[in-house]
Formats: C-alpha cells, structure tokens, sequence
C-alpha cells in the first residue's frame, strides 16, 4: 500500500518537473530570440537607418526605402483585407452563415487562414505577375491582402456572432431594416473585436517575407511607384542576412529588431485593447 | 470572393505545373535528380526533406507544448499564468524570417560545435550513430530546421492544448481530484481522454503549420537537392525550394517544376486541415 503510494507520488513528482521545465524552455526560447536581437540589433540603431536608403556594400547607408515600402505595402493590402474581410465576415454571421454555400465559404476561409503563405506568393505570380510581365507594388499588395483577408474574416464573424441577439431584436423592433441595423448598431457594438482582428491581421503580414518574394520582389532605391518592384523589411533582411558583407548582415539584425519590435508591440497592444471593457 | 480565391489559386497551380508533370510522369515524384542546366526535376528530395523536417519537428514539440499546456492548466501559480501565456503566445507573433536570421546565426554555429562535432567524433566507425550524424559540421542541415520549426509551431500547439484542456468541466477534473487522484493520473486518465479527438485535431494543425514554413528553413537547412541520407546532412523542404529557385528560374520547365512543388504542397496541407477540422469537430477561437 505504501510502495504503491510511493511510486504514484514518484511519477507524480516527475509529471511536474517534466511540465515545469517544458514551460521554461519554451519561455528560455522566446528570451534568447529577443536576446540576440536587442544585442545585436541595438548597436546599428541610429537616426541613419530611418532616413538613407539600402547601401551597397561597403557604404553606408539605413533601411528607409525598405520602412517606407514595407508600410505602404502593408497599409494598402490592410485596406483591401478589411473592406472584404469584415464584409465576408459580416455575412457569414448575419446572412449566409447556415446555408451550404457559406459553409462552403467559411471551410475555404480556413483553408486560407492556414495555408502556407509561398503558395499565395505562387499563386499571384501566376496570375498577376507573369501576365504583366513584372514585379510590382501591387503584386505584392494583393499577396499581403490574401493573407491578411481571412483573418479579418474570421474574427469579423466571431464577435457579430458573440453580441446578444436582443440587440439585433431591438433594432428589428424599431422598424429599422436588417441592414442599418448591421451597420449602426452590430458594427459599433463589435468594433473592437473587428479593431482587434485588423491589428492581428497587421501583425502577421508585417512580418511576412515568403508571398513577397514572387510579387513585390525588393528594390534597391528608395521608390513610391506601385508599378515597380518595391523594397520592403522582410524582403531586405532575407537578402542582406544571406550576404556575405558584414555591414548588410549588421542591417539585416537591425530590420529584424525593429519587425519583432512592431509585431510583439501590436500583439501586446492588441491584448490590452482587448481587456478593456468595451465603451459604447 | 474568397471561393473564387481558392478555386483560382488550384487551377492556377495545376496550369503551371502541367508542363512538369506531363514531361515527367510519375518520376516526379520517386527520382531525386534536380538539375537546372540538364532540365531534369525529380522531387524526391524537397518532398522527403519536408516529410522529415515536420515528422521531426512535430517529435520535438508534441512533448513540450503537452508540457506548457499542462503547465499552464493544472500547476501554474495564478498570478504568473497570464504573462506566461502571453509569452507563449508572442513566440507565435515573432516572423519567420525573425526565426530564421536567429537558426542561421545563433542556433546553427552553437549546435555545430556543442553538439554536431562531439556527436560525429563520438560515433564509432560503421554505427547507425554514424550514419545519422554524417554530414559537413555547419549547423545547416536538417535537424537544426527542425528544432527551428519545433520552436515556431509550439505556441500554436500549446495554446490549442491549453484551450482544449479549459474545456473540461470543472465537475469532472474535480471529482477526479477528489477520489485521490495524483495531477498525473487526473491529466492522463481524465482530462486526455476527455479531449483526445481535439488534442489530434490540434497537433495535426501544427503539422500543417510546419510543413509549409518557408523562410525560417531556408536559412538554415542548407539547401541542397539530394535526397538526405542522414540526420545532419543538408536538405530542402519543398518551400525553400521555392523561395530559394523560383525568382532565378529561368527556364519554362524549371518554373513549371517549382509549380508543380507547389501543388503537392498545397495538396499535402489541403488534406492535413481537413483532416484536423473534422478531428477537431467544433470551430477554434482564432
């Protein structure tokens, strides 16, 4: 009877350890990631970096041309990503929800949530880039907005199913019609949630390389035109990272502390948004 | 929209990689000659290298995400259970190419020289320890992807776990606690039964995840297009394939034979997501 209670406290004692230490090497991870970031990312942090453009080796030079192209990649993808996420989003909990085609819908919304992001790279080289013969801006837009759609999607149709069905009543009650009740009142009672999304969405595709390397390419020089291939911070930490030169490498850390300095901003941003209790 | 995104995105891969499969039938799939200047693909080695990377990977984070979720459910102290689950879930925030610039520079050079070379040293001539460790000592290769990857799929493991081990009620891990049951005995013949259908849904998830990552393994599975004869040799995963090849591509074939990588690809997370949703049963919170 006591050997038996021995052994059982025995694995018991071992269960916990092993649990403990587990949750400690994932967290040992995560520090010795930012670890080697902040040393060796802080030291090439100047003013520098955010006004010159990519170097050739050897010069100097910073990241703007890449900050910049980044940031209107992502804001024009984030624009498309929410016009069609939260109106696929909206009618996949307010309309078609239960019908086949939106069971349909919502099964390839997944899919697309966790589909590997080359082969929406791919896909868009297929049908944009090699008919028009080019890298572009846009390409790379429309790849960033695919992968950003579905998760403004999915969360969009979480938190209009989560608001309470009296609201929907009470705005039918009123005679207003289905419609202006969505928009009026769904749409603020659930703008959180939906703000929320977007952000999530906006961390992912900032930090997002493998769809850009068909579509937007990257571009030396510091451009605003759309139609061309267009720098970006991913694009340039992969092939700075890869070079042989001492300065692009030091670069390259310096790109990637400032996307992991945006992405864990925002999700931790995200998480305070999300406690707070919603205003009306 | 988003059914014509789909849809578009499987007819446009079938047209590209047409030209692949027509030339080279089957062998695609069974020969691991991949040579540009002769215009002869075989995709043996990518898509081994992708099997291998991901089975390994899935090895090295099942354990550790069933720990962490654990962890976070049945032991941890209230008061540090919210930052270590958000800790957990900012490791699933960190790009890929953040990982990857991390195994080329950190990772790999450590585990070349802490643990690669005592390993091959060690390995008496003509062992299956020798067969496994062959390979240049540079931390590219497939194992040090695979740790990577074990890295970047925990968090999305270990949080659905989490999720899934809040869904038991209450009543039931309690009364199980209250006939005596060791914490041990109340995750491994109550809770784990309770959710076990999910827990497979979940880990499946996180296979798909690890199949399809690109730019963490392209910088640290060394590239090469042979088929991997051992642990530590370098390989390529379909992915880094495809990043590494397709913007130099010159040829229609060569393109079409990345396409048609594509394809597999996409068919191979295709039938692991749908494998998982229907394992898993109910919708996941996002």
């Amino acid at each position: 009877m006591l050997a038996k209670r021995a052994r059982r406290t025995a694995a018991n004692t071992v269960f916990v350890g092993f649990c403990t230490l587990t949750t400690v090497l994932a967290l040992a991870a995560l520090v010795a990631i930012l670890w080697s970031l902040v040393i060796n990312g802080v030291g090439g942090l100047n003013l520098d970096v955010f006004l010159k453009s990519t170097p050739a080796p050897g010069s100097e030079g910073g990241l703007a041309n890449a900050i910049v192209g980044s940031l209107i990649l992502c804001a024009w993808a984030m624009a498309g990503a929410v016009v069609i996420g939260v109106l696929a989003g909206t009618w996949l909990a307010e309309y078609g929800g239960n019908t086949f085609y939106g069971k349909v819908v919502r099964f390839l919304n997944d899919v697309l949530l966790s589909a590997p992001s080359i082969l929406i790279g791919l896909f868009v080289y297929e049908v944009v880039v090699r008919p028009t013969k080019g890298f572009s801006g846009y390409a790379g837009v429309l790849a960033l907005a695919l992968v950003a759609a579905p998760v403004v999607t999915r969360t969009t149709e979480d938190v209009l199913r989560l608001q309470a069905r009296t609201l929907r009543e009470s705005g039918a009650a009123l005679g207003t019609p289905a419609w202006f009740t969505i928009r009026k009142i769904l749409w603020r009672a659930a703008r959180g949630g939906i703000i929320t999304g977007a952000l999530l969405a906006f961390a992912r595709i900032s930090g997002e390389t493998a769809p850009l390397l068909f579509t937007s390419l990257s571009n030396q020089f510091f451009s605003l035109d759309m139609g061309q291939p267009m720098a970006n911070l991913p694009m340039v930490i992969f092939q700075f990272a890869l070079s042989a030169y001492d300065d692009w490498r030091r670069l390259a850390w310096v790109g990637a502390l400032l996307i992991t300095a945006a992405v864990l901003v925002t999700n931790i941003f995200v998480r305070i948004l999300a406690r707070e209790p919603r205003r009306s | 929209m988003l059914l014509a995104a789909l849809a578009g995105v499987v007819v446009s891969l079938m047209l590209g990689a047409a030209p692949a499969f027509e030339k080279f039938g089957f062998a695609f799939f069974t020969t691991a000659r991949w040579n540009p200047v002769t215009e002869v693909y075989g995709a043996a080695g990518p898509i081994v290298g992708t099997l291998i990377t991901a089975a390994l990977s899935l090895l090295f984070a099942l354990p550790v995400s069933f720990g962490v979720a654990v962890f976070l459910t049945e032991f941890c102290p209230p008061i540090i259970r919210r930052p270590i689950g958000i800790a957990v879930e900012l490791l699933a925030g960190v790009p890929s190419i953040v990982y990857g610039m991390w195994g080329l520079f950190v990772l790999a050079p450590a585990f070349a020289k802490y643990v690669q070379l005592p390993l091959i040293l060690a390995a008496p001539p003509g062992s299956l320890l020798e067969k496994l460790t062959a390979g240049v000592p540079n931390g590219a290769n497939i194992f040090t992807a695979s740790i990577i990857l074990a890295i970047m799929i925990l968090p999305y493991m270990a949080a659905t776990m989490r999720d899934l081990f809040l869904t038991v009620p209450a009543k039931v891990r309690e009364s199980a606690y209250g006939i005596g049951g060791t914490p041990l005995e109340v995750v491994w013949f109550v809770v784990l039964p309770y959710v076990r259908r999910s827990a497979i849904g979940a880990v499946m998830l996180g296979l798909g995840r690890a199949l399809g990552e690109t730019m963490a393994v392209t910088f640290v599975i060394g590239n090469s297009h042979r088929f991997p004869e051992s642990l530590f040799d370098s390989g390529s995963t379909i992915a880094s394939t495809i990043a590494n090849e397709f913007a130099e591509a010159s040829t229609p074939m060569h393109t079409a034979s990345l396409v048609a990588l594509g394809l597999v690809l996409f068919i191979l997370t295709f039938a692991i997501l749908a494998l998982a949703r229907a394992l898993i049963g109910h919708r996941q919170p996002a």
